[in-house]
């Protein structure tokens, strides 16, 4: 990875980190395009791409609010080439268009034995907020987990919004960055830019406990680390594992983890059928983990979500419900 | 004038010559799985990629093998691909549906209805910033008129004045069910004046009409004119799959359709024009050559290799 500028650390909230390193990789990179809906002279609707049109000028555009043409599109330009940057609005906003991720992007290389390839980001963003509606408050990383020949991940920190979309942009293959509308406006934090970033993968340690570990990623890693303070002070040592990145999934640290606490609870925002937690739960039963206790996922119910902030509350895993249901894996 | 369409003629043949040997294939065994021919629909393929450049993208179906074909994609590593060798254009990952080989300026076939329009589109678009003159193709049947990518790209590249031709090949058939029946207004090439571009209706049965149309469509894209839909009226003398039954037909259609198909058409115009009969058969006599010592070749090839099935997924 080239490095064109020197480390610096600046204060920034987690949307500004995110415009921090879109600035960084126009930079570095001068085959990267940045556009989608509102993204280019509005700035985005959460204000993450302002200053780039200014900057980067025809690089950065906005496009009619077509899904399939702005994914389909950047796949045909990474395919010759580009390194675009697009942005689905809504992560909701995808399913509009999954053809050309699933059927498309995601199969440019393997198909092409590898003659082809579709270096694109999609940045998107996810999950409930107040208010929000039954339409831009779903949890899809599981779909996207699915798909083999794709990269997801989910920063959580200002730190990871920058450093895995810096990661993302320059991985040769077809990556998801989900980002969290709620993390946007976060308190800043010093982040360090312009230097070399982590490689793909690997794990967060959020918060140290040798009684329970606990598996998480998104903005439910701050619950989880809530419900961990909340635990501690009742003697229950919670170890927080975030795992930004879901693909690659960090197996044998989440592995090493739950091998030193032996008790496992996986916390996601989606619900709990057919999510990724699963997957996690599965790899830690098939490593032959003696635990403890029968592992438990925390996530929403199987329901569609509500509109009314009080009944979105009522679904969504909190530090309350997280600490109630860990306290029960680990005293019983 | 009859040298170019001596050679149009051979190209077609090529091309037809393949497709047949790909049906002996199929009914005989070492051709496996859906496979899609374009026999009759020759023309659209031959008249077009003789105007363009190696630089320019083109984006095909299902219904692609014609224009691999006539892309200039050599025939021995198509059939390969269809036989599952080694030495097959995708080394087997492809099949029927998903011939690819940028190399020679064939981006691929899809074998989702519609979905190449789009990708065309990114095309066109990297060619704005990395200096070059291309244009991007994208090719695909009447029943993708139908579908919201196509739509969407349509308006893309017309609001970006972006280097795309969008050739529709409507064969009338949108797989099993006519054209005709799935929408009010039958003029495809209409729906172009909506997106703010030119859209023309013109012969897809022959080649040098399709030539000349995307002759010009290509230099209003190169002079930052925008995109252009050309509606190329062809018909397949087969089935929308090796094995269709084609009930959907009426009767006596085929033997109209076999009157006016390309290579017949082009045949009794070089003799009209006195090139003897001789000359004419020649060309079909070199073609089936060439494909027959392709065929032999490809299927002497070793198999993709197991042990390879999962590589090429990432980085």
């Amino acid at each position: 990875m080239p490095e064109t500028s020197k480390p610096e650390i600046r204060k920034l909230g987690y949307g500004e980190a995110v415009n921090a390193a879109l600035h960084r990789l126009m930079e570095e990179l001068p085959e990267t395009l940045v556009y989608g809906e509102d993204v280019g002279v509005p700035g985005g609707v959460f204000g993450v791409t302002r200053g780039l049109r200014k900057s980067f000028g025809a690089r950065v555009f906005d496009t009619p609010i077509s899904e399939a043409a702005i994914l389909g599109s950047a796949v045909g330009a990474a395919m010759m080439g580009r390194r675009p940057i697009v942005e689905i609005m809504w992560a909701d906003f995808s399913l509009v268009a999954l053809d050309q991720i699933v059927n498309q992007a995601a199969n440019v290389r393997y198909v092409s034995a590898g003659r082809l390839t579709a270096p694109l980001t999609i940045r998107t963003q996810q999950g409930n907020a107040p208010g929000a509606c039954a339409q831009h408050s779903q949890c899809l990383e599981a779909l996207f987990l699915h798909v083999p020949g794709l990269r997801v991940c989910m920063p959580s920190t200002p730190q990871d919004a920058y450093d895995l979309l810096v990661t993302a942009v320059h991985c040769d293959d077809p990556v998801l960055v989900i980002e969290n509308r709620t993390l946007y406006f976060g308190a800043r934090q010093e982040v360090t830019v312009g230097g070399p970033v982590p490689p793909m993968g690997g794990v967060r340690v959020r918060h140290p406990g040798s009684d329970v570990t606990v598996v998480t990623w998104g903005a439910m890693t701050w619950r989880a680390v809530e419900a961990a303070e909340l635990l501690a002070g009742e003697g229950i040592g919670v170890e927080v594992v975030e795992t930004p990145w879901l693909n690659p999934f960090d197996t044998e640290a989440v592995v090493a983890a739950a091998g030193r606490t032996r008790r496992l609870a996986v916390v996601h925002e989606a619900n709990v059928t057919g999510g990724f937690g699963a997957e996690v739960v599965a790899r830690v039963a098939q490593a032959g983990v003696p635990l403890l206790a029968p592992p438990i996922r925390i996530g929403a119910p199987d329901v569609r979500m509500p509109a009314a902030p009080v009944l979105a509350q009522a679904l969504l895993p909190d530090a309350d419900r997280i600490a109630g249901e860990v306290r029960t894996l680990v005293r019983g | 004038m009859s040298e170019r369409r001596l050679a149009d003629l051979l190209a077609m043949w090529r091309i037809r010559a393949f497709e047949e040997k790909v049906r002996d294939l199929r009914l005989e065994g070492p051709i496996v799985g859906s496979v899609h021919l374009c026999i009759g629909q020759e023309a659209i393929p031959v008249g077009a990629c003789d105007v363009l450049e190696p630089e320019d993208a083109l984006y095909a179906t299902y219904r692609g093998h014609g224009w691999a074909i006539a892309r200039g994609v050599p025939v021995e590593a198509l059939f390969a691909e269809l036989m599952g060798r080694a030495t097959g254009v995708n080394g087997g990952r492809g099949g029927s549906a998903y011939f690819t080989a940028a190399d020679h300026g064939f981006h691929g076939e899809n074998s989702i209805v519609g979905a190449g329009a789009p990708i065309a589109c990114g095309a066109a678009l990297a060619g704005r910033f990395d200096g070059s003159d291309r244009a991007a193709v994208t090719v695909f049947g009447d029943g993708a008129m139908n579908q919201g990518a196509v739509h969407e790209a349509m308006n893309f590249a017309a609001a970006f004045d972006l280097p795309v031709v969008f050739v529709c090949e409507n064969n009338r058939y949108s797989e099993l069910t006519p054209i005709a029946d799935m929408v009010r207004a039958p003029r495809l090439a209409d729906r172009a004046a909506a997106y703010g571009m030119p859209g023309y209706r013109i012969d897809g049965n022959d080649a040098e009409a399709v030539r000349f149309h995307m002759r010009d469509a290509l230099e209003v894209a190169r002079e930052g004119g925008g995109p252009t839909l050309l509606e190329c009226m062809t018909e397949r003398i087969v089935g929308h799959y090796i094995g269709d039954a084609e009930n959907y037909r009426k009767p006596g259609e085929l033997d109209r359709i076999r009157r006016r198909e390309p290579i017949a058409r082009l045949k009794e115009g070089l003799l009209a024009d006195g090139v003897p009969a001789a000359e004419i058969d020649a060309v079909e006599e070199k073609a089936r050559g060439e494909i027959e010592a392709a065929a032999a070749a490809a299927m002497a090839a070793p198999y993709a290799d197991p042990a390879t099935a999962r590589e090429h997924l990432y980085a």
